[in-house]
């Protein structure tokens, strides 16, 4: 290396300042680490061991065999459907957005603005975003009452209930789309126009290029998007607490009645669902990387 | 028009109407807080309530000390990583993808487990219960919101340093006399200016609607005041929900303006 030829000769004392056999240098990232330990590795093995923890202090599996009571399994599996039908309906949404603003004539500054909004709505979660749809299409709220008034139509009168499934999901779309909007334009910039040019020459038409070229390549981003999307609904507390209360009974929702007070009247299986939780949840971005490294491989 | 174009247009106007008319109905419900009257009856009596202001500002106190504290830690640690311990980039990295994976609502239920007794070795106590005082609850907040903003700021800082050539930078400083001092807080941050106005943007835009870890830890902070506040009235909340709009937005146009041109990250946890 040139650069280091010209360069002065480094104080020594870098290389040979050892303190019990780690380098010094090693010091500049203690803070760092000290401060992951503390607030992010402890309190989760801490709820790693009080899972296979008992009342008296001992080593226990009941609390993970626990979670198969049918309570908590009920709320996985609605957990896991509400983050499964967000995840699918906003990444086919969002895919289209993507697909609209990068490959049609959109003009730019309708692209820039709605990009930016994206960027607003896929942060705009929690409790306001509860109200703004209870002002939408709560019982009076703007097109509740926009249908009934002008199309004579009361969604409440055909099953129709904020506060449900359906609601919830309505609700949660609207930051679920916008991050897969921002997640797939990068990805549909990527396709190049050669291979466009490519396939043509050889006589493709426009459904045999998506068919067999440009969906192959971006398959693994619109998988990963979409688990990454699964994992942002699933670890959903504050959107769901705001706009149902208890109603409907999330994993999330039951691990915080269970940190206001005991309401599985055992600590240890509280600790077991939030195991659970970061397990699913490690999984998925598990997942979303291993497929972001394949998509790396043609996209960039 | 060509037909692509003209999908284009209806996929866009489908999204905007979905992102807008929300926002319009809690604005229009807002401005009806008086029969028969469109007025700002309801922005007017939620500004005019005592505990609107304190939470309100609570929450802007505890999004300015979490941005401190993250630029803090993580500026000079991205910055040893890249120049002298890149082995370490791996674990780093790892340990600033542990957010995505434990969500808000896990983090609070583990601070509470470990921190709302003493943590002790034998008979010598390390570390008294930090729930305890309001004091030490705030420390526990503020490390939540570091831990939540942590996967945001560390990218953008460790972009903003590889675009700049930080061993060059420090060796001339180096040779000119300079301190680890002087290098981070005259050459790498002023540098990184861009980096970490976007960074504290997006901390700003998670921290002050902040729910869950404000309520658990018991914090009297703008999140829970605005939860609370839509128990038993129906405008207010709207029109604060239409404020909170403009705040992030406010901030996602700001992140913009800072970081055209390069890349970077623009959504936060939920």
């Amino acid at each position: 290396m040139a650069q280091a030829a010209i360069a002065p000769p480094k104080r020594t004392t870098d290389y040979v300042a050892r303190m019990g056999g780690v380098p010094l240098a090693w010091l500049g990232v203690l803070p760092f680490f000290i401060f992951a330990v503390m607030f992010l590795i402890l309190p989760s093995l801490s709820l790693f061991t009080g899972s296979f923890t008992d009342a008296k202090g001992g080593f226990t599996l009941d609390n993970v065999l626990g979670l198969t009571r049918q309570d908590i399994v009920d709320a996985y599996v609605l957990s896991i459907q509400i983050s499964v039908v967000t995840a699918i309906v906003g990444g086919i949404f969002g895919f289209f957005i993507a697909y609209a603003l990068v490959m049609t004539g959109v003009p730019s500054a309708l692209r820039t603005s709605l990009v930016t909004f994206c960027g607003v709505a896929s942060n705009f979660a929690g409790v306001p975003l509860a109200f703004a749809f209870v002002a939408a299409l709560g019982r009076t709220g703007f097109i509740t009452e926009f249908m009934r008034d002008t199309l004579h139509f009361n969604i409440y009168d055909h099953g129709f209930n904020l506060y449900s499934f359906l609601g919830l999901s309505l609700t949660y779309l609207y930051f679920q789309f916008p991050l897969m909007v921002l997640v797939m334009m990068p990805a549909l910039e990527g396709l190049r126009r050669e291979w466009r040019e490519a396939s043509e020459n050889l006589g493709a038409n426009g459904f045999q290029y998506w068919r067999y070229i440009a969906l192959p390549i971006l398959t693994p981003s619109i998988l990963g998007t979409m688990i990454l999307l699964f994992g942002n609904a699933f670890g959903a507390y504050a959107t769901a607490y705001a706009l149902t209360g208890g109603r409907l009974q999330l994993v999330a929702i039951q691990i915080g009645a269970q940190i206001r007070g005991d309401v599985l009247h055992n600590p240890g299986l509280g600790y077991a669902m939030g195991f659970g939780m970061v397990v699913i949840m490690a999984l998925s971005i598990l997942a979303y990387t291993l497929l972001q490294r394949r998509a790396a491989r043609w996209l960039q | 028009m060509k037909r692509s174009t003209f999908w284009g247009l209806f996929w866009v106007t489908l999204a905007a109407l979905y992102l807008f008319v929300p926002l319009w109905g809690a604005f229009d419900f807002s401005l009806r807080a008086e029969r028969d009257v469109i007025g700002v009856a309801a922005y007017t009596r939620a500004f005019a309530d005592d505990d609107f202001w304190r939470t309100f500002i609570f929450s802007n106190q505890m999004a300015l000390i979490s941005i401190v504290a993250s630029i803090l830690l993580i500026v000079p640690t991205a910055y040893w990583v890249q120049l002298k311990l890149p082995q370490l980039r791996p674990a780093v990295e790892f340990i600033t993808l542990l957010p995505f994976v434990i969500p808000a609502i896990i983090l609070v239920f583990g601070y509470i487990k470990l921190y709302s007794s003493d943590i002790a070795l034998g008979p010598i106590t390390l570390l008294p219960p930090l729930t305890n005082s309001d004091f030490s609850t705030n420390i526990l907040l503020v490390a939540g919101y570091v831990t939540l903003a942590l996967p945001y700021m560390y990218r953008s800082v460790d972009n903003g340093l590889r675009a700049m050539d930080i061993r060059t930078l420090t060796e001339a400083a180096q040779s000119l006399g300079a301190g680890w001092f002087t290098i981070m807080f005259r050459i790498i941050m002023p540098n990184l200016r861009a980096a970490l106005l976007s960074g504290a943007l997006l901390t700003f835009a998670i921290v002050v609607g902040e729910l869950t870890l404000a309520t658990f830890l018991g914090r009297p902070a703008f999140g829970p005041y605005l939860q609370q506040l839509g128990q038993h009235k129906a405008y207010e909340p709207a029109a604060l929900s239409v404020v909170s709009f403009l705040l992030t937005w406010l901030a996602m146009v700001l992140i913009y303006f800072v970081t055209r041109g390069s890349n970077a990250q623009v959504t936060g946890a939920h």
